[in-house]
């Protein structure tokens, strides 16, 4: 079953399919220019020992995000 | 004049620019390509380093290159960038726009650093393409076809370890090519937007009287929405133009930015399947073991902890050997000036105003270079990045951004340091932020301070060790916390209405290049020599005058500080100063320590006429303690001396600091608001300590 959830529910050392952010999403234009577009796959690294922020890999690369940001960011899960 | 016939013609010098994502190598391959025929300076009216050496192609023609900042985009997030995107589409007065580009991209980041070079290529500007890294791309089993690539993008592609200097001969040799061609688009921009662009681009040209190569990035960057564009500079047509093709794509359901950055994504991903291939995808590479520690709940904090540690022991401890050996170094000049000179103001003036006062801040320097030094290699080994992944968090309870956490800690050893280190952080707004509240933690300049304060609150020896150790702990904290409280309160107010956000690149670990951490340690450091050279020269020798006129009668040092300038500085503040519970000879000491905190403890030995050094302060406590006010009773009291700490801890006291706050801000009104609500906060805090004190019978 896949279902569209934030980006931020996703477990660690899963990966997701990224459908777009939501119209509050900060800095989106700068998040597509890092290579986060509608259909990219991400996988969740890891999140920080203190819980936040969340390391993914898109596009072969790591990049960090806060969690508020990661809320914002609606991706397809399966699991 | 006429010219002479015979005169050669000036050798024509080619003007390269070198741009690059950030994390791509982009310096190394900088000072690799140009050593050290490098001048730095700023970009005016921002506080962006320009950064332009000189170097030669391989058949000899000399070359000019240009270092610009790190990007990830044409489209601006940060000052840095905006200044990269102005120099190559030629938009500055005083940078001509380059001839030619040298493109640098990390061989193992391909795809995402392809991204940039799309945009560049959209300039037309005859452009090679350095693939740095390819021994990070080998370890993480990507093989690239470095033919393939140079035939898909049109360009020449040389392959290179910058930190090894592999490939720079061949760099060079494609730099010295000669007739160079504009490379030709390659990515398709999506048919649904091509009426649009078409129409915006005949009015550029016709209208705007835009050069024909710019037209097509000019009217990309006016689809995606950016206003770079001084308004009044577009013509009133064009203007009318954009804002009904933005009108209609709103309506239609376009989000042109999404259509233009898939386009070039999707293109990218088309040449990336042809010219890399990953013969193994899901093993774990050395990275991502390193970062399973580093960033581990319990290592990652052993780790972090114990790096920091080695880093303020080294600042500590190792630097206490050149440091004394400069100190060393200045007695004896002084001592040998005083021996070979005759006695008078003009001695006095070259050893206790000139030499004394930069020495008394050149001392410093050792400290100062470990910690540049130490900086450079974390940024160069990629653990940089992980520091501020794992410290995010905390920095964000305080509006703070996790790359503000080394500045913070840079600030214990000295805030100019710190303050230059938020050059990295790329939001204006946290960066001023942090700029204000570094000089909040404790520098080593009040260390000296500190100690005095220590030692003539528990003046018997047999106090332990251990409370005076917490005292100075809490006098950490204390600043710490005020910074902290600041950082928010200041988030809260003055910089309102920002989304706090993060997108951080953690690049792979790297071998640190040696070379190139050096000579970023040195450049640093010479901003600091260069201050002490001048400013920190002139102060002293104000001071010194301060201190020795007018002249007195008796020649006795004490009776002549009482009566000289200073003195009446310090006898005109001192109802000022009496509700701290501060004397007019403390307001000596405080007004000598505007120009460096430090410099307290020698105004009070030469107050009370004990010679006392750093390392020895018990006769100048022993004498601090017999003070007394005019009534009898004592000026050195306990409330005086937590007063007094409290005051030093907050205070805003350092010329140089004031002088690199008003460089890295650019502007007289930060500097000196950080004078005034520093010193402000000190005051109302130490009065609160003292009128408190008193009221609770201490």
């Amino acid at each position: 079953m896949s279902s569209v959830r934030p980006l931020s529910e996703v477990p660690a050392g899963a990966e997701a399919q990224i459908q777009g952010f939501d119209p509050t999403c900060p800095e989106t234009q700068r998040l597509r220019e890092m290579g986060l577009l509608p259909g990219t796959t991400v996988k969740v690294i890891r999140w920080a020992p203190l819980g936040d922020p969340v390391e993914i890999k898109v596009r072969g690369y790591h990049l960090s995000l806060r969690k508020d940001q990661a809320d914002h960011i609606e991706v397809k899960f399966s699991g | 004049m006429i010219p002479s016939a015979t005169a050669p013609a000036p050798a024509q010098v080619t003007t390269f620019a070198l741009v690059g994502n950030p994390n791509s190598g982009k310096t190394t391959l900088f000072n690799a390509l140009t050593g050290m025929r490098q001048k730095v300076g700023n970009y005016p009216g921002v506080t962006v380093e320009k950064k332009v050496g000189e170097m030669f192609s391989l058949y000899g023609e000399p070359i000019q290159l240009i270092d610009l900042p790190g990007a990830y985009s044409l489209s601006p997030r940060s000052p840095d960038e905006a200044i990269t995107r102005d120099v190559l589409l030629g938009r500055l007065a005083d940078t001509p726009q380059p001839d030619q580009v040298v493109c640098v991209v990390d061989a193992s980041n391909l795809e995402r650093n392809l991204f940039l070079i799309t945009q560049v290529l959209d300039l037309g500007l005859p452009t090679i393409l350095a693939l740095n890294m390819t021994d990070l791309a080998e370890a993480k089993r990507i093989k690239i076809d470095v033919e393939a690539l140079s035939r898909e993008l049109g360009i020449p592609v040389v392959p290179c370890q910058a930190n090894r200097k592999a490939g720079i001969a061949e760099l060079r040799r494609a730099m010295g090519r000669q007739h160079p061609e504009s490379p030709a688009r390659k990515w398709r921009v999506p048919s649904k937007l091509e009426p649009a662009l078409a129409k915006l681009s005949a009015c550029l040209s016709k209208e705007g009287n835009v050069d024909s190569t710019r037209v097509f990035p000019e009217a990309i960057m006016f689809l995606t929405g950016e206003k770079s564009w001084n308004e009044a500079a577009l013509p009133a047509a064009c203007q009318h133009l954009v804002q009904e093709l933005h009108q209609s794509f709103k309506q239609q359901g376009i989000d042109c930015h999404e259509e233009i950055v898939g386009a070039r994504y999707r293109y990218i991903q088309e040449v990336c399947e042809r010219v890399a291939h990953v013969q193994d995808e899901n093993g774990p590479d050395v990275s991502d073991r390193l970062d399973a520690i580093f960033t581990h709940p319990v290592w990652g904090w052993l780790v972090f902890l114990g790096l920091m540690g080695s880093m303020f022991f080294s600042i500590f401890t190792l630097a206490t050997y050149p440091m004394d050996w400069i100190d060393q170094g200045f007695t004896a000049a002084s001592n040998a000036i005083k021996s070979s000179m005759p006695a008078g103001d003009l001695r006095d003036l070259i050893t206790d105003g000139a030499l004394a006062g930069v020495g008394g801040v050149l001392i410093f320097l050792p400290q100062i270079l470990i910690l540049f030094f130490f900086i450079g290699l974390l940024e160069d080994t990629g653990y940089m990045s992980r520091a501020a992944f794992i410290m995010d968090r905390v920095m964000s309870r305080a509006g703070l951004h996790g790359k503000s956490f080394i500045p913070l800690l840079s600030s214990y050893a000295c805030a100019i340091p710190g303050i230059m280190a938020t050059r990295t952080i790329e939001n204006p707004k946290d960066r001023l932020v942090t700029i204000l509240v570094a000089p909040f933690m404790s520098c080593s300049a009040r260390l000296p301070v500190y100690t005095l304060m220590i030692a003539t609150l528990l003046p018997t020896e047999e106090v332990s060790v251990f409370q005076k150790a917490g005292i100075m702990m809490a006098l950490y904290v204390f600043g710490t916390a005020t910074a902290f409280l600041f950082a928010w309160l200041f988030k809260k107010t003055l910089m309102r209405g920002e989304t706090p956000v993060l997108i951080m690149e953690l690049p792979p670990y790297r071998r640190p290049c040696l070379s190139s951490v050096l000579m970023q340690m040195l450049s640093r450091s010479k901003l600091f020599v260069k201050r002490a050279g001048t400013v920190i020269l002139g102060l002293s020798i104000l001071l010194w005058f301060l201190a020795a006129y007018p002249k007195a009668s008796a020649d006795n040092e004490s009776s002549q500080l009482s009566q000289s300038f200073a003195g009446q500085m310090g006898h005109a503040i001192e109802p000022i100063i009496k509700p701290l519970g501060f004397d007019w000879k403390i307001g000596i000491g405080l007004i000598g320590s505007f120009a460096a905190r430090e410099v307290f403890v020698s105004t009070m030995s030469i107050v009370y006429n004990v010679g006392a050094s750093d390392e020895d302060t018990a006769p100048l406590r022993d004498t601090m303690l017999k003070e007394r006010w005019p009534d009898g009773s004592s000026v050195f009291t306990p409330l005086v001396c937590v007063s007094l700490m409290v005051f030093y801890v907050l205070a805003m006291q350092c010329i140089s600091t004031i002088a690199v706050v008003r460089r890295e801000t650019n502007s007289w009104r930060w500097p000196l608001f950080q004078l005034a609500y520093m010193t402000g906060m000190a005051y109302i805090a130490s009065l609160i300590v003292y009128q408190g004190g008193k009221l609770l019978g201490f």
